[in-house]
């Protein structure tokens, strides 16, 4: 009955939906202000039932009603219940039904949203925004119904696919779509803006706490996705180039060159055009991102026509919004109002730079992704885009990016003085060249570029620090002050200074990681208890091999005990293969040991049946954590912004003390 | 469900996609004795995708066809091809599909360009905005706007 109920609640959110949609733009023709308000109650009905509607679905799969085809199909009585509930979203029905309640959450956070949105904009907005939700809702009843049942009920259900019963996994969608679908509201602006034929800084205001949070949810996701990559998929990569991986890479270097053009438009007033295109364009990355990679398309040109209804639909939906988006900015871009000269030398100078080269490096995955698929269907010819194309192309577009980030911080608005910036830089610059020779000095004979990039990451994490050092000192002044004022000075900057810097900041530590990957290695044995391995300074010894049973699994584990290479034990390490007989798969799940910021990981190889030996894959990773700490810094950074006086909701006129009274009340 | 929609799903859910389980890749009994030599290997199998994998190089694969040119790779090795041989070699059997990093041909040559073509594009659509604004009119906001920023944007 809650199944019905629930899929009926489905059908009236489609109604709502587009009531939302269709309403502002009649009051918009016949001005009846009554009728623009409704846009408001519809976008809060519309979450209420889709709300529900996913309630219902969750309800079924945590007390695994095997009535239902989606339950059936995902989930298994002997599941633990977290996996119970991330199936939900384990599978392509309740993803999509995930994917729909986040933009009906984000639809009613702007309709109740207290903030200065001009209201035609608002109203604008809030219809876009309704006839995607519309869209969608349409997609999932008519082809990915979630609710379907199936009788007789079988007594036993097929499970999840194990690789996907794993903490990370059970909370990464969730996070990548909240990324994704918040990029709609962005678009649905964008589209208000382009309706109205008019845009400015309010525009960049009421666009960027929604940019940020989207981009902040976005970099945690792909985070968590590279991390289970890592330790589920047993060999100890973090990025794959995979079409997958770069389905949600494109958003995001799209929404970051979108943060930061939003930022060239409040405060200068120009970028206007570009900022929209760019909001255009990331959102129809996130649907490519979704819906590509969801259709098959990728895998292969014929497994598209494998569910042709669904792949039709997909491709009739990327065609409206993407097609339809792109030509109203055609027609309409032109008579947007260019705004604000700018000189090259300044910080909007720098920040066009690096949306040119964020935009450039977009282009290259986009195409790299692409283009086998475009070359077989045009020419039969099958070729491979791998990770040596992407590292050869994205990483030279990359650092000179990198390099840009803390100049570009330093140089004024309008007009910058570069020979001031670098003596402001000097700090920076000086001590990373310096990290950079000593490192490559203490670890001569290795590879050469990963002290460069360790100079790199440092010059970026001290860059970040000195910004708000100097910014804390107060900019050309030479006036000393003691650290104590420069430390309460600090804590007064405006949030999202220190979001900026975190930000930065962060990834400097994720470019620190990656170049200590550099130095990361690798041994490979075969092993009988008692036997060693040994991997950079640490060296695992195998102490047994024996069963072990999980909720729904059965293990061989291979216990090991790792030392330094003084002797001294550290730890175990436990990695085994998992045998899941619901679905008759085994899956390796790797071993980790965490020293700081560095990981020994060990993965299971091949058990042989006689004399308990077993092949053993050990590696040493270090600082590797630093790659995803970094991430987790960025989003944060992003969320610290989130915080700032001027992003708040309702943003309050209350000004802050300048001077504050004393340094604890400062620490607030 | 059957294999293709679970594969989807996967790729629908992040991360890189195997044919089953985790990765073994190379097995203790396929390491060559001279580390040098092996070394050359490992760097060859990682340019050289696994074909009947998800964009994975033979390096990472548990396939037994992976196996295969693995052992491939170091016999030519072991008879003492160079790497442009080794990987010739390959590509003669199995074709172009084969390198994961694309040769550079006509037929590539656009995917080989995007990168520059696209800084080429940016720069020049900029060099063009920076003529044309030249004689921009200046932007112009209500007063009551123009208020409500200054009331927003006042730092401190």
């Amino acid at each position: 009955m809650l199944i019905e109920v629930g899929h009926f609640a489905l059908a009236l959110a489609l109604a709502l939906s587009l009531v939302q949609a269709v309403m502002p733009v009649w009051a918009a023709r016949s001005g009846d202000q009554a009728l623009r308000a409704v846009a408001t109650p519809a976008a809060l009905g519309a979450f209420a039932c889709i709300l529900f509607s996913f309630g219902a679905l969750t309800y079924a799969h945590a007390t695994s009603d095997f009535s239902v085809q989606n339950v059936v199909e995902n989930s298994h009585t002997m599941k633990p219940f977290l996996y119970k509930l991330s199936g939900v979203w384990g599978n392509h029905e309740g993803s999509m039904l995930l994917w729909v309640l986040i933009l009906a959450l984000f639809g009613a956070l702007v309709a109740v949203a207290r903030n200065s949105v001009p209201p035609t904009l608002r109203a604008n907005t809030l219809a876009v925004q309704g006839l995607i939700t519309f869209v969608f809702v349409l997609f999932i009843i008519t082809t990915s119904n979630p609710f379907a049942r199936v009788s007789p009920a079988p007594v036993e259900g097929n499970d999840l696919n194990p690789l996907l019963q794993d903490f990370g996994l059970a909370i990464h969608p969730p996070l990548l779509y909240v990324g994704y679908v918040g990029f709609s509201i962005t678009f649905a602006f964008a589209i208000a803006a382009l309706i109205d034929g008019r845009i400015d800084a309010v525009w960049a205001r009421a666009v960027r706490p929604w940019t940020l949070t989207a981009w902040s949810f976005l970099t945690l996701g792909i985070a968590m996705g590279s991390y289970w990559a890592y330790y589920e998929l047993g060999w100890g990569g973090w990025w794959f180039w995979d079409p997958v991986e770069n389905a949600s890479l494109m958003p995001w270097l799209a929404g970051t060159a979108l943060l930061h053009s939003t930022v060239v438009m409040e405060k200068r007033d120009a970028l206007k055009v570009w900022t929209v295109l760019l909001a255009i364009l990331t959102f129809s990355l996130s649907l490519l991102g979704t819906f590509i990679v969801r259709s098959g398309v990728l895998t292969s040109v014929h497994s598209f026509a494998t569910d042709p209804t669904r792949g039709i639909f997909i491709l009739a939906i990327l065609i409206l919004f993407i097609g339809g988006s792109l030509t109203l900015f055609a027609w309409r871009a032109p008579m947007l109002r260019q705004g604000g000269l700018f000189a090259p030398i300044s910080r909007e100078g720098a920040l066009v730079m690096n949306n040119l080269l964020l935009a450039a490096a977009c282009a290259t995955v986009f195409v790299g992704t692409l283009y086998p698929l475009l070359l077989e269907s045009l020419t039969a010819e099958k070729i491979s885009v791998g990770p040596p194309f992407f590292n050869y192309t994205f990483i030279p577009l990359a650092v000179p990016l990198l390099l840009i980030v803390p100049f570009g911080q330093t140089l004024a608005w309008k007009r910058g003085d570069v020979h001031a910036a670098s003596q402001r830089l000097f700090v920076a610059l000086a001590v990373a060249l310096v990290v950079g020779l000593a490192v490559l000095a203490y670890t001569w004979g290795g590879p050469m570029m990963a002290p460069v990039g360790i100079g790199l990451g440092a010059y970026l994490v001290i860059g970040s620090a000195l910004e708000i050092v100097s910014r804390a000192r107060g900019y050309g002044t030479s006036r000393a002050r003691s650290a104590a004022v420069v430390w309460r000075r600090a804590i007064g900057l405006p949030r999202s200074a220190w979001g900026t810097a975190l930000a930065h900041g962060g990834v400097g530590i994720v470019v620190l990681g990656i170049a200590a990957q550099g130095w990361a290695t690798e041994g490979l044995k075969t092993l009988k208890p008692g036997e060693s391995l040994a991997s950079g300074p640490y060296v695992a010894t195998l102490d047994r091999v024996g069963p072990r049973m999980g909720e729904n699994y059965s293990e061989t584990t291979a216990f090991l005990t790792i030392r330094n290479d003084s002797g001294d034990v550290i730890g175990t390490v436990e990695t085994g293969k998992r045998f899941y007989p619901s679905r008759r798969m085994t899956v390796t799940e790797s071993g980790l040991l965490t020293i700081g910021a560095s990981q020994v990981y060990a993965s299971l190889g091949e058990v042989m049946p006689e004399g308990g030996s077993i092949g053993l894959r050990l590696y040493y990773k270090p600082l590797v954590l630093l790659i995803w700490l970094g991430a987790v810094a960025m989003a944060l950074g992003g969320a610290v912004s989130l915080t700032d006086r001027r992003m708040r909701v309702g943003a309050p006129a209350r000004a802050k003390a300048k001077a504050l009274p004393s340094g604890m009340a400062a620490a607030e | 469900m059957s294999a293709a929609p679970r594969l989807a799903l996967l790729l629908a859910l992040g991360g890189a996609v195997l044919s089953s389980g985790a990765a073994q890749a190379v097995q203790p009994d396929e390491v060559l004795k001279d580390p040098a030599l092996e070394a050359r290997a490992r760097d060859i199998s990682a340019g050289l995708r696994c074909l009947v994998c998800q964009n994975q190089s033979i390096d990472d694969s548990d396939a037994p066809l992976a196996k295969d040119l693995r052992l491939i790779v170091r016999e030519r090795l072991k008879a003492g091809d160079d790497n442009e041989q080794v990987q010739a070699y390959v590509v003669g059997r199995y074709g172009e599909y084969v390198l994961l990093r694309p040769v550079f041909a006509l037929h590539t040559l656009l995917l080989w360009l995007t990168p520059l073509a696209a800084v080429g594009l940016g720069l020049f659509g900029l060099w063009r905005l920076s003529r044309r604004r030249a004689d921009a009119a200046p932007q112009g906001l209500t007063a009551a706007e123009q208020a409500e920023i200054a009331a927003l944007t006042r730092r401190d």
